[in-house]
């Protein structure tokens, strides 16, 4: 049932989502997407602006915001303001697209997946971790005060931690959940102090279906933007298949629906503070 | 050897599973088929007229088409010759049976996957409805095979190009919503392929794992 149908006070009608890559869209063309289970029609005029709107007759405009990279459209009233990433403004720093893929899968899953490092050892074999370092050491989970949903002084063994490197390293990760659907990774770069940053960003075309936007913002100058692409798809490709086959598709909220461990502090968190905001869509409320 | 290749391209794959399976050695060369359409550049077209991928370039012998580069590959780096069995015309007869029929699970099975990962503009359910019937006809192939102790597409002791051209499409295949769950022999015969000397995976496939 698309969302705007529902009697609901789910921030996810009033929030922004991404439903395409600006970069991917050329003056002129006219796309269809799917978002909270609605059509939506994307139009570039011959000047690039885009304009989106529900595909119903009449149609009905809806409003858009260009942002990282992607076209971002709200379905109800866009009153929650879009999360800041004020490194894209940093200079030495790459902000990039790394691709769309689509995902049987509900956005909550693919965001705490993607919160997940206990899996780098066995998904990511040999990039993003190695056995026998498969152990995720304690770290710390806090809601800031404008309410986003941090994971902190996360440690873990990568052979591969990215295109930058050259051998192995134990890589500090902070994740950020600034949006229900929407999380940002904070890692050790291997070539410089600050930390290259990656995101996901999901756009639910219904509550067991994704695309999913892979953002990213590193420090990087030296290799070609098909190499860069090649390591995130590789990666987002071997998560895949773990994504879509998870049962139930839409997210658990019910802290007793999964066993937690320890490496799951933070999906607890994630899965609480969804719960927190009222959020019911592609999820099962508690 | 330089390969033009793309990580989630099944017929990259092809060539990437051979190359390991002849122990051939070999540099990717990654076109940015995705989301760039590096392929359909301008740049790339000097290489293939066509703008597909994959491309082989041996030594300045430039190649395009995923099937016709495993033949060039089994016909110059296998010296048993039987992954590409020339001296034998009834099997060489069927690797070019079953591998005109991976001709048809690429524009079937991997255009249901395209459609679903990367947005192609096709009628899903007419391509994954001609998919089941490929993959039938493939299973019930294979469960004949079976009974008779035949382990590959084409029968005999050893896989041939047959098997490296079918597979990528079969094992895939479920990311495009095409359940595998009906065609037990190829199922069966996907593990038996991840056994082979020198088998690679790709993002999507799993390594072989005894049940």
């Amino acid at each position: 049932m698309p969302i705007a149908t529902r009697e609901t006070t789910d921030p996810v009608l009033d929030g922004w989502h991404p439903i395409a890559a600006s970069g991917e869209l050329s003056m002129g063309e006219q796309r269809r997407t799917r978002l909270l289970g609605e059509a939506l029609d994307i139009e570039i005029d011959l000047l690039g602006n885009a304009s989106v709107a529900r595909a119903t007759a009449p149609a009905e405009p809806l409003p858009t915001h260009d942002r990282y990279g992607y076209l971002w459209t709200c379905l109800g009233e866009p009153s929650i303001p879009l999360f800041e990433i004020p490194e894209v403004d940093e200079p030495g720093r790459r902000v990039l697209h790394a691709g769309t893929i689509g995902v049987h899968v509900s956005a909550p899953r693919a965001v705490e997946n993607f919160l997940d490092m206990a899996h780098f050892p066995y998904v990511h074999t040999d990039i993003l971790g190695v056995e026998p370092f498969t152990e995720v050491a304690e770290y710390d989970v806090h809601i800031d005060s404008i309410n986003e949903l941090w994971a902190t002084d996360c440690v873990f063994w990568q052979p591969i931690a990215a295109t930058t490197s050259t051998e192995g390293q134990m890589t500090d990760y902070e994740y950020r959940v600034p949006h229900p659907y929407c999380v940002i990774l904070y890692k050790t770069s291997p070539i410089d102090d600050r930390k290259d940053v990656i995101a996901l960003f999901c756009q639910p075309v219904d509550e067991e279906r994704i695309e999913a936007h892979m953002f990213l913002c590193l420090l990087d100058a030296s290799n070609s933007t098909a190499m860069i692409r090649d390591f995130q798809l590789t990666i987002f490709g071997q998560d895949k298949p773990i994504l879509e086959n998870q049962y139930p598709k839409r997210l658990p909220l019910d802290p007793r629906a999964e066993t937690p461990i320890r490496a799951d502090k933070v999906a607890i968190s994630y899965r609480r503070w969804l719960s927190d905001q009222g959020v019911t869509y592609a999820v099962i409320p508690a | 050897m330089k390969l033009y290749d793309f990580v989630l391209s099944a017929n990259c794959y092809k060539v990437r599973l051979l190359l390991g399976f002849l122990g051939v050695s070999y540099d990717s060369e990654v076109i940015d088929f995705h989301p760039g359409k590096e392929h359909k550049g301008e740049a790339f077209r000097l290489i293939n007229p066509l703008g597909h991928i994959p491309v082989l370039d041996d030594d300045g012998y430039v190649l395009r088409d995923a099937h016709a580069i495993l033949v060039y590959l089994a016909s110059r780096y296998d010296p048993g010759r039987s992954w590409y069995p020339v001296t034998d015309p009834e099997r060489l007869g069927s690797v070019a049976q079953w591998m005109a029929f991976a001709d048809a699970t690429a524009s079937t099975a991997s255009a249901t996957r395209l459609h679903v990962n990367l947005g192609y503009d096709f009628d899903v359910d007419e391509r994954r409805a001609a998919a089941h019937e490929l993959f039938r006809v493939a299973d019930e192939h294979l469960w004949f095979g079976e009974r008779t102790g035949n382990d590959w597409f084409v029968p005999g002791p050893l896989p041939t190009l047959a098997d490296v051209a079918v597979f990528p499409d079969v094992v895939l295949a479920e990311e495009g919503g095409i359940d595998l769950m009906d065609y037990p022999s190829l199922v069966r015969w996907t593990g038996r392929v991840k056994q082979i000397p020198g088998f690679s995976v790709m993002p999507g496939v799993f390594p072989f794992e005894r049940a």
